[in-house]
């Protein structure tokens, strides 16, 4: 069985111009959406009280926001969370309560209302603690972004490393933009999704560059444009295939993975779907524009590694 | 010419490879075992300084069980420990309760979740993997020590010993301030200036004096010093609240330090939070008295206490009668420490601060030869809530240590005659706990319940398994026999990786550590499609299978290779900064990329030359 079988090389490069524009546009929009809605940051970054209550039977918000007031607990934010029993309640600081206290007492209230109310989990963050995981983040992906850069310069060449990290800023502008779009929560898990699909982008685009690197070394004739044609043919049942199992782990986290992880599925789902693309357009565009060519890629410093090596097996 | 040769040599693998892999993988699967068996809920019971853990508590604990009609599925004794396993959580519960209330305070009992693992795997070091907080259930806080009041504090007693020092030595000094972050001394003339720096550069070798403008001395604490203080303020914390947790009654709990001044502790599996954040959150202190020697002990003891004076119980013998007023309080200890005198006898060596220490010098110079007493005061829960439904403490006052005065002395003195090294060591540690200079404050706290726990753990798994089904159907459609082969690696991935987990008991899995193994899943096969889409090439390309086979996993290597690395890279980074659920993720993601590595090239490879290694082969089922 073959997904698909290509006898011709397919014209990538003719839909530059589009993928260009398109990846602009997307990244464009991504930043305004991220500088205007901004990010709706989770509990781990801002800092606060949140309690994880679950119910015996359906739960009913409006009463449990009224229940909540009616002790003084002001402007909480009473959501439903996985399930129609469970609810997530945010509380905001209240004064002469300790804020690491003031979950318990939400709890103490909220059983006194309804005895089946059940304390399934809570957090508090001050606020420190929160800038410190937001500047933490950050540095994170930073720090990965110039160690790929780092480490694609000296196995590869650098427009290569400049395309690959192009690519990785592309994915995570727009994953971030798509949280932003949609409003929904950025945790920590989140970050780490964020960050795999750095992993995850980077590991795509590496396998294309490097086709196109040992092409450039074995086919004598022709351009630079159709030698990164014909690796991305070469590549790219490689490229769907791996992108389809990724995508069906995902979905099963996604459907069945429940609340807590909801949110990583998401990143990773779209961040994969969107790493696929800009390994295809992004990494080789930005090569090709910063002018790659066959006497870069010669083997006369870089070593192809394994092909001087006796082989693996 | 040279093709027909290599026909012969070509996909053979080494007697040694073979050897290798089953070794590897047999020893993975080997630890990955543990985790088929489960574990039992279980109340762990330990004993306390003074007594011994013997065949009469094992029987008083089973009569206690049978009374209260608890069935237990066994009750062992064994390393100083009593294990009771039980059949579920609300019996451990029930079990815990009855258990701590029939030994009294004088035993440590735990709850606990004692792996099934068997006898002859346990005594290979088989265990099955820790579980993070969110999937076990317990309780994570982050603590701050509040740096500034430690460091004011201490500021303080620097500014204090210096007027007490300069107006000993006969140095006379206009005024001493404490500042934000130093201390100054003013002085009249320059003359007297000299002097002083003089006497207290030599006297304080641990601190920094400079001369400032307007006949200032400024003095600040050295940086090695600066750094002690703090490293101290934050150990003495992890003292008491190691002291404290114990009280909870948890098993294998986790104080430690992270950062210059924080604490971590995790309290894995506690089911009330708000106890353990009262309990935690309690103070001791302690006071030095005087021991009323003008009336009788057996007089008080019969119930004639004479006012003024109070009966205390004493560790180390009968009770003590000692006199209310005290003579100074624990805040004013700045340090104590175990160690041995000329003699080689044990000792603990005491430092108060300058206020302390003149109250010690005004008592000393009237006692000499007299006894003193040290009162260890600690908030203990009773177990019992009030109508607030606040836990009740109530004050738990004992005599730790009687000493004769032997001298006069004010603020730095020493406490002999003690038993033995540990119990000068045990001493200092209390003497310490009740000196406590620098609160500490909760800066993060996250609580997952038992039921969430579980939960998690059940959608975890089943996210691991469907994911993991999805891509073998997939595999094997696709790929058909050499699928089949991806799948054997696959699945011995997945043993690979719960193996690794397992051997290190660091390696805790977490929620996002099981997404981690999902991702790994799907991730894992990549290599295997590289190897695979690269031999359906140069089967079209015109080669022969066996040449196909030898050089798709040849020019797929040096690929899988470089992805794998940058993959790695990030995980290594995620690890290094990242923080919680973040740092679960990345240890699953590294140890699933260096098992994939393993089973998709080597292990696969192994596989394929035996079934197709050295056949005439007109085709593949690829």
């Amino acid at each position: 069985m073959q997904l698909l079988n290509m006898k011709e090389t397919i014209k990538f490069m003719s839909l530059k111009k589009p993928a260009a524009i398109l990846s602009v546009f997307l990244i464009i929009g991504s930043l305004t959406s991220l500088a205007i809605n901004q990010l709706n940051w989770g509990l781990d970054f801002t800092g606060g009280t949140q309690i994880e209550v679950g119910y015996e039977q359906t739960a009913d918000l409006e009463q449990i926001r009224r229940q909540l007031e009616a002790s003084d607990f002001n402007d909480a934010v009473v959501l439903n969370f996985g399930s129609s029993q469970d609810v997530l309640i945010r509380l905001a600081s209240r004064e002469g309560v300790k804020p690491s206290e003031l979950g318990d007492a939400a709890i103490k209230v909220l059983k006194e209302a309804d005895s089946s109310a059940e304390m399934r989990g809570s957090s508090y963050v001050s606020s420190s603690v929160g800038e410190e995981l937001t500047e933490q983040g950050g540095l994170a992906m930073l720090v990965a972004l110039i160690c790929i850069l780092i480490y694609v310069a000296l196995r590869f060449e650098w427009r290569f490393a400049l395309g690959s990290v192009a690519a990785l800023t592309h994915d995570v502008i727009i994953t971030l933009g798509l949280f932003s779009v949609l409003g929904l929560e950025f945790d920590l898990t989140v970050l780490a999704a964020v960050l795999a699909v750095i992993g995850y982008s980077l590991n795509d685009t590496i396998v294309v560059c490097d086709r196109i690197r040992e092409n450039f070394r074995k086919v004598r004739k022709g351009e630079p444009e159709d030698i990164i044609n014909i690796s991305l043919t070469q590549t790219l049942n490689r490229t769907i295939i791996t992108s389809l199992t990724t995508i069906l782990v995902l979905l099963a986290l996604f459907f069945v993975g429940g609340a807590t992880i909801h949110g990583f599925a998401t990143a990773l789902l779209f961040g994969v779907v969107i790493g696929t693309y800009s390994s295809i357009y992004v990494a080789s565009l930005v090569a090709l524009t910063l002018g790659i060519s066959k006497e870069d890629l010669m083997p006369t410093e870089i070593e192809k590694e394994g092909a001087d090596q006796e082989p693996m097996v | 010419l040279e093709e027909r040769k290599e026909f012969f040599v070509l996909n053979q693998t080494p007697l040694w490879k073979y050897f290798l892999v089953v070794f590897v993988i047999g020893i993975c699967a080997l630890y990955a075992t543990p985790n088929l068996y489960g574990e039992d809920h279980a109340v762990q019971i330990s004993a306390g300084k003074n007594v011994v853990l013997d065949a009469a508590v094992v029987e008083k604990v089973t009569a206690e069980l049978a009374a209260a009609d608890i069935s237990s599925k066994s009750i062992l004794l064994e390393n100083d420990q009593i294990l009771i396993r039980l059949k579920d959580s609300d019996t451990q519960l029930v079990a815990r309760e009855k258990i701590d209330k029939a030994l009294g305070d004088d035993y440590i009992v735990a709850m606990n979740l004692a792996p099934d693992t068997p006898d002859w795997l346990e005594s290979l070091g088989g265990t099955p993997m820790k579980l993070g907080l969110d999937l076990r259930g317990g309780v994570h806080f982050l603590m701050e020590v509040d740096m500034k009041s430690a460091l004011s504090k201490t500021l303080q007693d620097m500014a204090g010993d210096f007027k007490t020092a300069l107006r000993d030595e006969g140095i006379r000094y206009r005024t001493v301030k404490q500042l934000d972050d130093g201390v100054e001394i003013y002085f009249r003339d320059q003359e007297t200036l000299d002097k002083a720096e003089f006497f207290l550069k030599n006297r304080n070798r641990d601190l920094v004096f400079v001369e400032r403008t307007g006949l200032v001395i400024f003095a600040n604490m050295s940086d090695q010093k600066l750094a002690e203080t703090r490293d101290y303020a934050v150990k003495q914390n992890i003292t008491i609240i190691r002291n404290r947790v114990t009280q909870l009654g948890v098993s294998d709990p986790t104080v430690q330090k992270q950062g210059p001044d924080r604490i971590v502790v995790q309290l894995p599996g506690i089911q009330d939070t708000a106890k353990a954040k009262e309990i935690l959150n309690a103070t001791a202190t302690l006071e030095y008295r005087e021991v009323d020697l003008e009336h009788d002990v057996r007089d008080a003891i019969n119930g004639r206490v004479p006012a003024g004076s109070e009966l205390l119980p004493y560790d180390k013998g009968g009770p003590q009668l000692l006199k209310k007023k005290v003579i100074v309080a624990g805040s004013s200890i700045i340090d104590a420490n175990s160690g041995v005198d000329q003699y080689g006898m044990p000792k603990v060596s005491i430092s108060l601060d300058s206020k302390g220490g003149a109250k010690m010098l005004n008592f000393t110079k009237r006692a000499v030869g007299k006894p003193m007493a040290v009162v260890f005061i600690e908030f203990k829960t009773t177990g019992e809530r009030d109508e607030d439904d606040k836990l009740i403490f109530e004050e738990d006052r004992r005599v730790i240590s009687v000493a004769n005065i032997n001298g006069v002395f004010s603020n730095a003195f020493e406490t002999t005659g003690l038993d033995s090294p540990q119990e000068a060591y045990d001493l200092a540690l209390l003497l310490r706990a009740g000196a406590l200079i620098a609160p500490i404050q909760i800066i993060e706290e996250r609580t997952v319940g038992p039921s969430l726990g579980q939960e998690n753990i059940d959608l975890g798994t089943k996210a691991i398994i469907y994911g993991f089904i999805a891509v073998l159907i997939f595999m094997l459609i696709y790929y058909k026999k050499f699928g089949f082969v991806a799948n054997i690696a696959l699945t011995l991935n997945l043993v690979m990786i719960i193996g690794i987990m397992s051997m290190f008991p660091a390696a805790a899995l977490t929620l996002p550590g099981m997404a981690g193994i999902v991702l790994t899943v799907g991730m894992a096969v990549d290599a295997n499609v590289l190897i695979f889409e690269r031999i359906r090439e140069e089967l079209k390309d015109g080669r022969s299978p066996q040449q196909a086979i030898h050089h798709g996993y040849d020019s797929a290597f040096s690929t899988i290779l470089d992805a794998n690395i940058t993959t790695f890279l990030v995980g290594l980074i995620l690890f290094a900064v990242g923080t919680g659920p973040i740092k679960g993720f990345s240890i699953t993601l590294m140890i699933g990329i260096i098992t994939s590595m393993f089973t998709a090239i080597i292990l696969t490879r192994v596989i394929v030359n035996a079934w197709w290694g050295g056949k005439r082969l007109t085709k593949l089922s690829i």
